[in-house]
């Protein structure tokens, strides 16, 4: 015979997660259950086992002096000069005009903190990909091959296509997390430059195409039939742009 | 651009936030590290992604507004975690296959006995289960936090938090049981 609350229950008046009426009444209820008792003591066993091995990890010493180092250096990112003056615009938007101007602005002004945020995750995931193996997890010039690939993967069919006879050539295509999502990117290659295509399903309305630049990387970020695309790499804009084109076509 | 997922933050820090994040977030760097070490596996890959996940959090520390450090922090640790352990997790599989293939020796049943209740017999035994059950361990049992705090930690409802810490005990209890504990699987 097995008590069901062995594996359930016991396990919350362990761990002290019972509120007093709870705890009371799985007391009483083992004195009577010979197997939760059994399991308590079990319980009791493993934690005095795991507790007497020590086996918490501290930090080295020298991680805290690296972190330190790696804040000093995080540079604000380029909008931070935008985003004083869209501050300032919407104060004077306040002052001068309605409250309701004033919240338009500042919700502008929230997209573009996140727009940031977003612009350096992607570019720090293309920095990532350039590491030795991390490129593709998928190796392929042909269409054919790369999509499937994702069947299964991701819970959205991104649109793969090959335009190597326009000048970027399909290399493969690999999963990203983004923000704890998964996402797919794809590789172009452009000249001797690389390529990612981003790709994650949106609920937003299409957009056009909006470009910027980090840590001399360019982006271009464009939404189209339920899709959100960013496009990353160190060459040119006007060469995004035409990508961006030739996905849209 | 709209995010992947919801998440506010900004990078556009002043010497205040600065401060504030030595002063709230560094703080909790043992947790952040030793989560990632038994989630990894390898002190020399936490530490980079402890390294990795700190800057992130930095990064994303203007939008934290207040609540609870250590359980934010250890969320962003273990998302950058399981990132890292979706990259490699081919290279780990093949690893493991050349182990088993070369018969790498484990410590002898007479080794672990005389040994007894020590420490690398506990490191084995936890290392050997899924990651998903290991970090509720770890969390649990290490790091002390409650059922609350695992739920914004791993994403997983609380609900879903007890019978998720059961059934990592139990194989806790059969791995430690087990003299040869198999190597760990890489199924997230």
């Amino acid at each position: 015979m097995s008590c069901d609350r062995a594996d359930t229950v016991l396990h919350a008046y362990f761990d002290n997660e019972m509120d007093s009426l709870g705890a009371a009444e799985f007391e009483r209820h083992l004195e009577q259950c010979v197997e939760c008792a059994g399991a308590l003591a079990a319980l009791k066993d493993l934690r005095s086992s795991v507790n007497r091995a020590q086996l918490y990890q501290k930090a080295p010493a020298l991680l805290r002096k690296k972190i330190l180092v790696d804040v000093a250096a995080a540079r604000p990112i380029e909008i931070a000069p935008a985003r004083a003056t869209w501050q300032w615009l919407a104060i004077a938007a306040v002052v001068l005009l309605f409250i309701s101007v004033g919240w338009q602005v500042a919700s502008v002004h929230r997209g573009e903190d996140s727009n940031a945020v977003l612009a350096a995750e992607l570019v720090d995931a293309h920095l990532r990909s350039l590491q030795p193996g991390h490129l593709s997890d998928v190796v392929s010039t042909d269409q054919h091959t790369v999509k499937p690939w994702f069947d299964g993967k991701l819970d959205f069919a991104p649109p793969v296509r090959d335009f190597a006879e326009q000048g970027f050539p399909l290399q493969g295509g690999r999963l990203d997390v983004i923000h704890g999502r998964t996402i797919a990117a794809l590789v172009y290659g452009r000249r001797k430059h690389l390529v990612n295509v981003f790709i994650w399903p949106t609920t937003e309305r299409d957009a056009s195409p909006r470009t910027g630049s980090r840590q001399g990387y360019q982006w271009i970020n464009w939404r189209q039939g339920g899709m959100e695309f960013c496009a990353v790499s160190d060459t040119s804009s006007s060469d995004l742009e035409q990508l961006q084109r030739l996905f849209r076509d | 651009m709209s995010n992947p997922v919801q998440e506010k933050g900004s990078d556009v820090l002043d010497s205040q936030d600065q401060a504030r994040f030595e002063m709230l977030v560094l703080p909790h760097l043992d947790a952040a590290f030793n989560l990632a070490r038994w989630l990894l596996r390898s002190g020399a890959d936490a530490e980079d992604t402890a390294q990795e996940a700190l800057l992130r959090a930095y990064r994303f520390f203007h939008g934290f507004h207040g609540g609870d450090v250590r359980a934010w922090l250890l969320q962003i640790v273990r998302n950058t975690c399981y990132t890292w352990l979706e990259k490699n997790r081919r290279a780990n599989e093949m690893t493991e296959f050349d182990e088993e293939l070369h018969g790498v020796p484990g410590p002898t049943p007479e080794a672990l006995a005389i040994a007894g209740d020590n420490r690398d017999r506990l490191t084995r035994a936890l290392e050997s289960l899924p990651p998903r059950y290991r970090e509720v361990i770890v969390l649990r049992e290490l790091e002390g936090c409650s059922y609350k705090e695992i739920a914004t930690i791993t994403s997983i409802p609380i609900g879903t938090v007890m019978s998720t810490l059961s059934r990592g005990r139990r194989q806790l209890q059969l791995a430690l049981a087990d003299p040869a504990p198999k190597e760990a699987s890489h199924e997230l």
